[in-house]
């Protein structure tokens, strides 16, 4: 029995390397000093951080996807949050497949959203700007948001509710002082998540930006040029870490999230 | 609460994330139903009906190679990462021990990279000039670089695997979890072999969790567009590249519309086909 555990451990070890040593190699060649990515290694230089500073287009599609991750990821909360409410407190005709339907593009390929969304838009004859991103991306959001809130909802008990109406305080006082106080945390979860979801997502927006790319549609147009690699490199790094923070975050309020459950 | 008052009440708060839903999901995927339909005449859409577009996507050996080729690899993938998770998570769940949510939290770390970044850096790993080649020149390994790496449909699985082994690792957890260790004290005491308690206790038990990593796995994977560009050169292009193309390049939104409706059908079909033949194993779910 020792044995074996040891054996799976190297295994499990092994597997881990496997997985991290991509994301390893962006902070070791965006602090390497040489235009090639590859070994070995000529010198530690800052330099490919500081190109970042005087790219224009960088800059601008950074703002492009901030502006589209917060607007999406508040209107895909807002949504999320009225179906999990829904769904965890009243019983109702045609709950079941209404609230299925909203899930849907949790299985959908994102190309087919893509395409789906494009249709549509070129028919009704609309312009593509970043307001049809924040829809596509609130669409591809919402439903991690509902899952999100239904597990906050969830937690909540009932009759906390219940007796705040019985004492007296309307409806509208109930829900600010009582439900959503208690639901924070997931509501903060739902934030985050979705903010990682629209900073990272790449080919809705490739198909509904138009002529304002996002981090990612301007990330993947640097691709084309070698020149531009360890400058890509010191980018993702700064992403990754930026990432990293909001994920920890993440996963601070789930917890919080489940200790109010118990 | 009335019925008619809890679906009053109920219907209040699903109404504007539902008409949305209508408008965005509904709506769309029914005009690129109809789209595909008709046909396109440089830039006028002729609203004729016709099966024109789908007898091209169905027929013509070219779409026929991409829709196998995006199954064949979707299926590796899927099958290769299920294989990969699945030792993972059973060491988490089984000797995890108080640091289960650590382990599980480093396992995640790599996936916060943007997708994108991943998938380009295994492009920069296996490449003609790539880390794995340098590296290996370096230590005097090999003395010309290898070719085979990179752009063939095994970079694509490779890449895929790597991206995706976190989404199997953790539904495959979370139903290890729930299984009653006793059962499994139970087994050991009656005289049963480790290798027999794998395959009748904890494998059955934990389908659940495998069941949908499948489907976590396998639905992204057939409409990836981001790995077989990269990595995939031209012998491992995948279908979502080809709609990509009608869509701007050849300008035959049409047909792009069909490719995507038949895609779509691929998917339902196969993902409903291993639902249901699962079916015993989601009895209580």
């Amino acid at each position: 029995m020792k044995k074996s555990n040891k054996i799976f451990k190297s295994i499990v070890i092994l597997f881990l390397t496997f997985l991290y040593a991509p994301a390893l190699l962006l902070p070791i060649f965006s602090f390497n000093n040489s235009k090639v990515i590859a070994f070995p290694l000529t010198g530690f230089s800052t330099i490919w951080f500081e190109e970042l500073f005087y790219e224009n287009t960088l800059h601008n599609a950074l703002l492009n996807s901030l502006v589209i991750a917060i607007s999406s990821t508040i209107l895909a909360t807002i949504l999320g949050t009225l179906v999990a409410r829904a769904s965890t407190r009243y019983i109702f005709y045609g709950k079941k497949i209404s609230i299925t339907f909203i899930l849907v593009p949790l299985i959908l390929p994102e190309i087919i959203l893509g395409v789906c969304l494009l249709t549509v838009l070129i028919q009704l004859g609309l312009e593509l700007n970043l307001w049809s991103v924040v829809l596509g991306h609130t669409l591809l959001i919402t439903p991690f948001s509902t899952l999100i809130m239904v597990s906050a909802f969830n937690n909540l008990d009932i009759s906390l509710e219940e007796a705040s109406l019985d004492l007296g305080m309307s409806s509208l006082q109930t829900f600010r002082i009582i439900i959503l106080p208690m639901v924070s945390p997931g509501l903060i979860s739902s934030l985050l998540i979705g903010f990682v979801i629209s900073l990272d997502e790449f080919i809705i927006a490739f198909f509904l930006t138009g002529v304002e790319p996002t981090l990612p549609v301007y990330i993947w147009s640097q691709f084309r040029f070698p020149a531009k690699l360890p400058s890509t490199m010191a980018l993702g790094t700064i992403l990754l870490i930026v990432s990293l923070i909001l994920v920890s975050l993440f996963e601070y309020f789930r917890r919080k999230m489940e200790l109010y459950n118990n | 609460m009335y019925i008619s008052e809890q679906n009053k009440r109920g219907w209040r708060l699903l109404g504007v994330p539902f008409i949305f839903a209508i408008f965005l999901l509904a709506v769309p995927i029914a005009t690129m139903t109809a789209l595909s339909f008709w046909t396109q005449d440089y830039l006028t859409l002729i609203k004729t009906i016709t099966f024109e577009n789908y007898k091209q996507a169905w027929f013509q050996p070219v779409f026929q190679t991409l829709f196998a080729r995006s199954l064949l690899i979707s299926i590796t993938v899927t099958f290769f990462t299920i294989l990969f998770a699945f030792p993972i998570a059973y060491y988490i769940s089984f000797y995890g021990g108080k640091r289960k949510a650590l382990w599980l939290f480093l396992i995640t770390i790599p996936f916060w990279t943007s997708y994108l970044l991943r998938m380009f850096l295994w492009k920069v790993i296996l490449g003609y000039n790539g880390v794995l080649n340098s590296f290996f020149e370096w230590l005097g390994v090999i003395t010309e670089p290898l070719t085979f790496l990179l752009y063939n449909s095994n970079a694509v699985v490779l890449a895929l695997v790597h991206g995706w082994a976190p989404f199997a690792i953790l539904p495959i957890f979370v139903s290890l979890e729930k299984i009653d260790r006793s059962l499994l004290e139970a087994s050991n005491d009656l005289g049963d072999n480790s290798f027999n308690q794998f395959f009748r206790i904890i494998l059955p038990l934990s389908m659940p969790g495998v069941i949908g990593a499948v489907l976590i796995i396998f639905i992204p994977c057939i409409g990836d567009y981001i790995t077989p560009k990269l990595v995939g050169g031209p012998e491992g292009l995948m279908i979502a590249n080809m709609i990509q193309v009608q869509f701007s390049k050849a300008n035959n939104a049409p047909l792009a519309a069909a490719l995507s409706v038949t895609s779509l059908l691929i998917v339902g079909i196969i993902a409903l086909a291993f639902v249901f033949l699962n079916r015993k194993y989601l009895k209580n779910y």
